[in-house]
Order: structure tokens, then C-alpha cells, then sequence
């Protein structure tokens, strides 16, 4: 799948992507493609906020979204939300637009399981959506499948769209 | 930014001393952190320096009043449980991890591994400071010659030593992901339990440092098997996932005899079993496969993943409608300067 709004592989133009509507689904992966694989999942399309937005560009949004994060776990409270996340949350118009953070993570981590998500919901003043580890079960698939729908049919009415 | 000609020139007439063995006459050359191909080398090396423990830091001996409190067969159980770790963790220190070295497709990927062999060595070290702290000498020497003639941990350790000394890189990869991600946590529970019921708190808060470090192994190996894996045709990396999920099968059929002979006498066999395939699935993500073993059958009890990891048990599931969960999060805003809002 190509969409205009996506960064996969390397993209070739180091251009600014401005595209009429962004989907109401934006997430980040490592290298590691793990948040990546479980977004890809989900019944619904996402932006990727690009790992080398120097040479792949930034990511511009212009309707309100759910973010879905991986943390860097094991390492301090200010590492926990990787570097590239941070500065697409820096945009103001993309942190305006901002709704609820879906955060991956591994209880292996204790306390800091998941951290990157009310780290970013203390900064933005947004809800903490769902939690999971790793890729995701089936399980977490379907629910933030269903949740999603829910969540913007619920906020339908109380969201002005873009 | 330099033009990486030069560099590239040098990587190619040039190999890192693990090549040596297949032609001592190439030129070798010497590890150079400034410049790094694959960012997760350095990323996952910054995550292991920073976690850097040592069990001497644990205060271990606040546990002694606890552990005169345990009964003869617990205080057996939690003997055998940690000398069956300290014999995995042996395994991973000198072979397991150690054997990645020759495998490694960048020159840092060489130096962490030997990071994560030298904090195998740690972990090893660190039932042993438990012990010491503890127990008597008569004790630790039986528990040492249980493990001698324990059976089936001898079979857990050569099922993965087999391909650890084997010829085939995935194979040690995964190998080596399945123990770091399934084969210790039947023995991760017990402390667990423990503190549950406020028994062994510190011997748990070590554990806890293990576990943390456990799932950078398990990500970090897991990482490198998908990038290698990358290299093969469909053939090849359709032999890998049976080879997977069949070795998978095994240690878990082991885990379930091992961990059954220890902890049935005490009625936790059932939670073990769950707490076993809920990291079953776990390994298996870490190498970027599907879960093996549906919802229904890794609910592991709350408690155990409330000591695993405190709130991890409770309901942040906000599209279940709730709306009491319905949460800003109040983690301390930090002070990052790359935050600029």
C-alpha cells in the first residue's frame, strides 16, 4: 500500500507531504517494525510519522487523530518517547489535533510499562486510549479496532471537524 | 556531512577479528562507534549501559527474617528454582550469547553482545549473592547437585545448546530469543509470588532488574533474527517459522515436566503454566511471529502481573466505555529540552 502521506522505506522525495485529508490514525515504529505490524492490523489507515523526517520530511495533520507509540523502555522518564514522536508533537497544529495516545510496551519494564503514554498525555492533556505488548495480540487488534470506532462516534458530537 | 566513500572502502578490505578464523591473512580492523550502520547497535547499547546493576546494590540481607519464615519446602523450592536459573544463565553468558559474535552483521552488533554476555554473567552471579546471603553452605551444595541430576533442566539447557553449537545463525537466534523469553519465567514466578504476600521483596526487586534486562536481550536478538531472516528466500524463511513454533513446542512441553515436578507440590502448577505461554507469546512477538496461545489460556493471575509491573493490571482499557477510565495521565512532566511546547 502507497498513500501520499506515508514515509515507508525510504522515501524519495524529501518534500513536505500536504495532502487534503490525513486518516484519524498516526503511529511511530523503529527499524524494529513492531508497533508498525500492529498498526498494519487494524482495519483502518494510519500516517507514519517518518524516522528520518530530515531526509523523508514531516508529517502535517489537518484532522484530529489517535497516536499509536511505542516506548523505549529500560531507559530514563525523558527517553521514553522516541526523539521523532517529540518532534511531530512540537507542531502545534498536529499537537491541536491531537486526541488519545495508544501506547506499546513490555511488563517486563515494571513501572515504566508503557511509559510513553502518559508521558504524552500529561504533555498534550489527552486520555491514555490502550496499552499493549510487543506486536499485539489478536485480542488488542479487535479491541482497538471496535474502540476506535467507538471513540470517534462518541466524539462526533462534541469535535468540530478540520 | 563527510562523504562515506572512504569508509566504505575501508569496510570492504578490511573484516573484524571474529573473520580471522576463516582467513588469517585478511587485514582487520578495529570497531568504530562514529560510525553506525544499524541505529538499534547504539540504541540498545545506551538501553543496557544505562540499566547497568550490580546485586551487591540490592539490599538482599532485609530478606533474612522473611526467608527464617518460610517453610522447609519453600525454602527447597526457591533453592532449586534460582540454581535452575543460575544454570541458564550460565548457558546464555558463556555460549549463548557469546556465539552471536561470529554471526553479527555489523561490528557493533559484536560489542553488544558481549554487553549482554557479561550481564548474563551478572545475573548468574546474582542467585548466588541471594544464596550466600541467606542460606548455609550444606544448602547451596545440595541445591548444585539437584541441578547436577535434575534430568530435565539438563535437557532444557542441550535442546538450546544443540543449536547454539549448531550451524546456522537463525537458529541460534531463536535459540537464544526462546530462552531469554520463555524458558526463565516459570522461574521468575516464584519471587514473584513471594511478593505478593510481602515475603523476599528484595530478592523480587533483583528480579525485577533481570527482567528488565531480559526483554532488551529477548527485543535485541529478536531484532537481529528479522534482519537476518531478510537475507533468505521464502523457502528458507518458511523452514524458520516451523523450526520456531516446533522448538517452541518442546521447551514448552519441558517447561511444563520441569516446572511441574517443582511447583505442583504447592498447588501454583496452573499459574506457573499460564505465566509460561503468556511469555511464550511474548518470545515469539520478540521474533516477529503471531502468538502462539490464544487469550483465554495466558490469564495470568493479576497479582503476579501487578508484581510484574504495578498498574499493568488495571483497567486503562478506556474504549471499554468506562468512564472512570477515563485518565490524563500525571507522570512528571519532564524536563527534556526537546520538548518545546
Amino acid at each position: 500500500m502507497s498513500l501520499p502521506w506515508r514515509h515507508d522505506s525510504g522515501a524519495s522525495a524529501a518534500t513536505e507531504s500536504v495532502v487534503p485529508e490525513t486518516p484519524d490514525l498516526v503511529h511511530f515504529s523503529s527499524v524494529s517494525e513492531n508497533t508498525h505490524r500492529f498498526v498494519e492490523r487494524l482495519q483502518r489507515p494510519s500516517a507514519r510519522i517518518p524516522l528520518r523526517p530530515r531526509i523523508e520530511g514531516s508529517l502535517h495533520m489537518n484532522r484530529p487523530y489517535v497516536l499509536v507509540v511505542p516506548t523505549y523502555g529500560g531507559g530514563t522518564l525523558s527517553g521514553a518517547v522516541p526523539k521523532q514522536v517529540i518532534r511531530f508533537l512540537n507542531d502545534p497544529t498536529n499537537r491541536g489535533l491531537l486526541r488519545g495516545v495508544i501506547a506499546a510496551g513490555n511488563t517486563n519494564f515494571g513501572a515504566d510499562y508503557c511509559l510513553a503514554g502518559p508521558v504524552i498525555s500529561a504533555k498534550c492533556q489527552v486520555p491514555v486510549l490502550y496499552r499493549f505488548e510487543l506486536l499485539g495480540t489478536p485480542q488488542d487488534v479487535a479491541r482497538v479496532d471496535d474502540g476506535l470506532d467507538q471513540f470517534w462516534e462518541r466524539s462526533a458530537a462534541t469535535d468540530v471537524p478540520a | 556531512m563527510t562523504t562515506p566513500t572512504a569508509a566504505v572502502a575501508l569496510t570492504e578490505r578490511s573484516v573484524t577479528p571474529p573473520t580471522y578464523r576463516h582467513d588469517p591473512s585478511v587485514r582487520l580492523r578495529p570497531i568504530n562507534w562514529n560510525r553506525v550502520t544499524d541505529e538499534k547497535d547504539l540504541e540498545v547499547w545506551n538501553r543496557l549501559t544505562a540499566n547497568f546493576w550490580l546485586p551487591e546494590k540490592v539490599p538482599l540481607s532485609n530478606d533474612l527474617q522473611a526467608w527464617r519464615r518460610l517453610g522447609e519446602e519453600e525454602r527447597t523450592l526457591t533453592m532449586r528454582v534460582f540454581t535452575g536459573l543460575t544454570m541458564l544463565d550460565t548457558v546464555q553468558a558463556t555460549v549463548g550469547e557469546v556465539c552471536q559474535i561470529q554471526d553479527a552483521r555489523t561490528e557493533h552488533e559484536e560489542a553488544v553482545y558481549t554487553n549482554i554476555a557479561f550481564m548474563q554473567s551478572v545475573h548468574a552471579r546474582s542467585y548466588s549473592s541471594v544464596f550466600s546471603t541467606l542460606t548455609s553452605t550444606p544448602e547451596i551444595d545440595s541445591a548444585y547437585r539437584w541441578a547436577v541430576d535434575n534430568d530435565l533442566l539438563q535437557e532444557r539447557c542441550k535442546k538450546v545448546l544443540k543449536h547454539y553449537y549448531g550451524d546456522d545463525p537463525l537458529k541460534r537466534k531463536v535459540s537464544s530469543t526462546l530462552l531469554s523469553s520463555l524458558l526463565l519465567y516459570a522461574g521468575f514466578y516464584l519471587p514473584l509470588h513471594f511478593s505478593v504476600r510481602a515475603t523476599l521483596t528484595n530478592t523480587a526487586d533483583m528480579i525485577r532488574l533481570i527482567l528488565r534486562d531480559k526483554a532488551v536481550h529477548g527485543y535485541y536478538s529478536g531484532y537481529k533474527y528479522q534482519r537476518g531472516l531478510e537475507h533468505h528466500d521464502d523457502a528458507t524463511r518458511e523452514h524458520m517459522r516451523e523450526f520456531t513454533y516446533s522448538l517452541l513446542e518442546e521447551l514448552y512441553e519441558l517447561e511444563l515436566q520441569y516446572s511441574g515436578e517443582l511447583y505442583e507440590p504447592l498447588g501454583l502448577m496452573d499459574d506457573v503454566a499460564a505465566f509460561v505461554r503468556y511469555n511464550a507469546n511474548k518470545a515469539l512477538m520478540n521474533l516477529g511471529y503471531p502468538a502462539r496461545f490464544p487469550a483465554e489460556e495466558t490469564q495470568v493471575n493479576p497479582e503476579i502481573i501487578a508484581a510484574l509491573s504495578p498498574g499493568a493490571d488495571e483497567n486503562h482499557d478506556f474504549f471499554s466505555g468506562s468512564g472512570s477510565s477515563y485518565v490524563i495521565g500525571t507522570a512528571e512532566n519532564t524536563s527534556d529540552e526537546d520538548w518545546d511546547f
